[in-house]
């Protein structure tokens, strides 16, 4: 598989994400193990009702979603994945009425784990509301030429 | 001797107390997310939708709407230890409980979510236990599962920031 191909194949399962699709994500950048996906401000999902701030669970969905597409954009892992681990540091509120936006990168494969660190951000991108670790499952059922031989 | 308060009086305080701390946040209800009482304890319920699916292959629950749920039910654990304090404590009666007498939120500071196996097309239900709460901070450990309850799809473990009281 190519890598427009992978690219092609990624975008049009992300689009298709139920869920995803409830909080009306949407995936801005594709690169080889590194995704953006963005979530605009909605009331509906907000967390805390004495300040607007949206809730923690929606920003962890976008986290965990941009992760996944970061593991499957990644030219050695399989294009399907599950989570296997994620945890989220949250540095501060998001500010009500801004989109927030997830970038995701996936910096390591094994042959049957991935691993990816996020951050995301809403209009003040020098400013993280969170950042987020996590390992996916990368089992492709076959030894890639790149993974033959490493741990794990 | 003081006579027990009459059984529908307590019921009818506890449940517009619970009821009242669940309503006001949207999310809880975007989610479907309910929360069944017994005595003081409380079990989140997530009914299965089609718009909770993460991977329509399969299908599986979003891993997103698996930490959100168990988020919610940490978060509503919390809310409901300062709730129960301040109704049981004799501080307020049902008529009382508005947005204003209402305990604030708990904010998350950390949240690790554990999968442990696909969230099934089926209901989930999740308990929360509260490990330990300060005046500052409080850690949390949540369960969530589907058929049965010794099999566990997913576990998390969080820390709050405790809400400053509402009097200063």
């Amino acid at each position: 598989m190519d890598r427009k191909q992978r690219a092609e194949l990624v975008r049009h399962f992300t689009n298709a994400i139920p869920y995803s699709r409830a909080l009306d994500m949407r995936l801005d950048e594709l690169g080889d193990g590194d995704a953006v996906i963005s979530m605009p401000y909605d009331s509906r999902f907000v967390g805390d009702p004495d300040t607007g701030v949206i809730h923690g669970g929606a920003v962890s969905a976008l986290m965990d979603t941009t992760g996944g597409a970061a593991v499957m954009s990644h030219p050695d892992a399989p294009v399907v994945t599950a989570t296997l681990d994620l945890r989220i540091d949250y540095m501060r509120a998001a500010v009500p009425g801004q989109r927030i936006v997830c970038r995701a990168e996936c910096y390591h494969v094994t042959r049957s784990v991935a691993f990816i660190r996020a951050v995301a951000h809403d209009d003040d991108s020098e400013n993280p509301i969170a950042t987020a670790n996590g390992a996916f499952t990368a089992d492709s059922g076959k030894i890639t030429k790149r993974s033959a031989g490493a741990p794990a | 001797m003081k006579r027990p308060e009459p059984v529908q009086v307590v019921k009818e305080r506890r449940d517009s107390a619970l009821a009242a701390l669940v309503e006001r946040v949207p999310y809880i209800g975007f989610l479907g997310v309910h929360f069944d009482r017994r005595g003081d304890e409380l079990t989140a319920v997530l009914p299965f939708s089609d718009t909770l699916v993460g991977n329509p292959a399969l299908p599986a629950i979003h891993g997103g709407v698996t930490a959100s749920f168990l988020e919610i039910t940490s978060i509503i654990e919390l809310g409901w230890m300062l709730m129960w304090e301040e109704i049981e404590g004799g501080g307020l009666s049902a008529a009382d409980i508005s947005a204003e007498t209402m305990p604030r939120l708990p904010k998350t500071i950390d949240f690790t979510v554990d999968y442990l196996r696909s969230g099934l097309p089926r209901d989930a239900y999740a308990r929360a236990r509260v490990n330990r709460s300060g005046r500052r901070y409080a850690s949390v450990h949540v369960e969530a599962w589907q058929d049965n309850r010794s099999r566990m799809f997913a576990q998390a473990t969080g820390h709050f920031l405790m809400p400053p009281p509402r009097d200063g």
